[in-house]
């Protein structure tokens, strides 16, 4: 019935026991055979992954503008990355994208994917299950597109419903803040299925006896999901946490096709800076340091948060 | 809150004949939530049917009473529309094939086959998805250049095909299949390959059709590298060509460029429709725990 549980049945199996290599007898001189199947993946990531992660780390110490010798630098691009205001900007914009646009994604997955576990026409709940999902298979780019237009100041569906209920034009992407909401919404729209899937797939995984048992006791509503529902599902929560952050972190798509970073600096993302300065200044080493940056944080906020899920993770 | 779930916490005190108030309560809050999903995607589907002049419209007709298709014969021909699907499906298509090629060797040798450092390696595998690929751009675009690929289509095609996701979902695939099969192969005398090849790469099928599937759904949509990897027009994929089309007009065309968007959902919403199971399972594989 849900995603985890039938997702792969290996991995049930797996849990179950260990792999099970085969070692044929009398094959002994075929040594080489796993490495045929493993080369083209093996020689594949090592150019196109591993390589240019050392590189891009070596390229952080150096000033190249592709034309010209590589010059190394030390931490040069460091320090300027730390004084440069727009790439500081962009920073204090990125994370605090991310703290909204996580927080409303993953309360929004959280209250609909319980909405759709309660007792519904299974008829119903396939609906709205696949409704939730469907802007997750669009392209971040089209539905930007679309996107603007909706939120056009004059002739924009969603300023023409507000003037509905009385409420005047809002100037959606000609200023900081309505430029802000509109990014945070627009990826929110779009993000929150997947953690909604993730959301459905914990749920269906407490078993019912739990909620017999808590009807017992007398716990009814909300402070039946306050009290069982939360800590059981408190693995899932911080994998879709975990994923959500990582995710938001990257956000480039949006912001790009809908404000292009302005007005001003206000929706630029440390993302956009990393392809500003590469691709429109070709400041390569500079645009690594930043990319080396970025990848320190997230690896910090993963790191962070497992350390955390110690304390308040409840597994079963 | 409270209304909406006491129902199914004490389900025996209900009588089935009365209205279930608590389920209408959810189902008005649920219907709210789809409005809000789907209510942009039919705005954009009744507006690409509407003829320019009347884009601007207000108020919006969400229904589209009276469709005009010139937009889609318009999008046509102020965008080279032709090319721009045949690039996307070229090089989507290419890179799901080489994915799913590629992750069910590498997943086989993980699973199956025995050889000096396959932990290791597989942890390498494992760590590089967590490596963001807006990081390591930078480098895969001089490495492209030094290939002499710059603004190809390969460009696009080749730093995508080896995958580690998929290398990771198919060595789950194998590990769930029974390692009897193999034996029985040797002693039929079939070599690891035959094995591989008759045996187990059919039973496979589904794990490979969720690598291909999740391939065919992340490439035709993405815009990050085909921005940066390609130049010249001729070389764009959809998403970047409607980019560009929505800078290049200004106001008037709306319904025009709404047209080509609609186009190039509706792969995507195939594939909703005939592989939503094999998408769901993909996209939630990575959280397994």
């Amino acid at each position: 019935m849900t995603a985890q549980t039938t997702a792969l049945p290996s991995k049930r199996r797996q849990a179950a026991g260990p792999g099970h290599p085969v070692s044929i007898p009398g094959r002994e001189r075929q040594r080489w055979l796993p490495w045929a199947f493993l080369a083209p993946t093996i020689l594949g990531m090592g150019l196109f992954t591993l390589l240019p992660i050392v590189a891009s780390v070596l390229l952080a110490f150096f000033r190249w503008d592709i034309i010209s010798a590589p010059q190394f630098v030390g931490l040069d691009n460091f320090v300027e990355a730390a004084q440069d205001p727009t790439v500081r900007v962009s920073f204090v914009n990125t994370l605090v994208f991310v703290a909204l646009a996580v927080s409303l994604q993953l309360g929004l997955a959280l209250a609909l994917a319980i909405l759709i576990q309660e007792r519904l026409p299974s008829w119903l709940r396939v609906f709205f299950r696949s409704a939730f999902f469907f802007p997750l298979i669009l392209s971040a780019a089209s539905v930007s597109i679309f996107m603007r237009y909706l939120f056009n100041e004059q002739f924009g569906v969603v300023n023409w419903l507000l003037s509905l209920v009385g409420i005047p034009a809002v100037p959606w992407l000609t200023t900081p803040t309505g430029s802000a909401a509109v990014v945070i919404l627009v990826y929110v729209w779009q993000n929150f299925g997947f953690s909604f899937l993730l959301f459905i797939g914990g749920l269906a995984s407490i078993p019912v006896e739990t909620y017999e048992a808590a009807s017992l006791d007398g716990a009814t509503g909300w402070r039946k999901h306050l009290h069982v529902t939360l800590p059981l599902l408190s693995p899932t929560t911080l994998v879709a946490s975990v994923m959500a952050i990582i995710n938001a972190l990257q956000v480039f798509d949006q912001p790009y096709v809908l404000t292009r970073g302005g007005p001003g600096d206000s929706t630029r993302t440390a993302v956009m800076v990393i392809f500003e300065s590469a691709f429109q200044r070709l400041e390569f080493g500079q645009a690594s340091a930043i990319g080396v940056i970025l990848t320190l944080i997230i690896m910090a906020i993963t790191a962070a948060q497992f350390r955390l899920s110690k304390r308040f993770v409840f597994y079963q | 809150m409270t209304t909406l779930s006491e129902r199914t916490a004490a389900p025996a005190t209900v009588t089935r004949r009365k209205l279930d108030w608590g389920m209408v309560a959810r189902i008005v809050l649920l219907v709210v939530a789809a409005v809000f999903i789907l209510g942009p995607v039919m705005w954009t589907l009744s507006t690409s049917l509407r003829s320019a002049a009347e884009s601007f419209q207000l108020p919006p007709q969400f229904l589209p009473l009276n469709p005009d298709f010139s937009s889609y014969g318009q999008v046509f021909k102020q965008l080279n529309m032709m090319m721009l699907v045949l690039n996307s499906a070229l090089v989507t298509g290419l890179i799901a094939v080489g994915q799913m090629i590629t992750a069910a060797l590498a997943g086989y040798a993980f699973a199956n086959l025995k050889f000096r450092g396959k932990g290791a390696l597989f942890s390498i595998v494992l760590a590089t998805m967590m490596v963001p690929a807006q990081v390591t751009i930078v480098p895969v675009f001089m490495l492209i250049r030094g290939m002499g690929l710059s603004d190809t289509l390969l460009a696009l095609i080749l730093p995508a095909i080896p995958t580690a996701f998929g290398t990771f979902l198919m060595r789950q695939y194998f590990l769930g299949l029974p390692g009897e099969l193999a034996e029985a192969a040797a002693i039929d005398g079939a070599s690891p390959w035959r094995t591989f090849r008759s045996v187990y790469a059919p039973l496979a099928m589904p794990g490979l059709a969720i690598v291909g599937i999740l391939a065919f759904n992340f490439h035709w949509n993405e815009f990050f590298r085909p921005l940066i990897l390609t130049i010249s027009e001729q070389n764009f994929t959809l998403p970047l060509g409607l980019v560009s089309l929505q800078g290049n007009l200004g106001t008037g065309s709306i319904s025009v460029v709404l047209a080509g968007v609609v186009l190039s959902m509706i792969p995507a919403l195939v594939v909703f429709i005939f592989g939503q199971r094999a998408l769901r399972d993909g996209l939630t594989a990575g959280a397994g725990k």
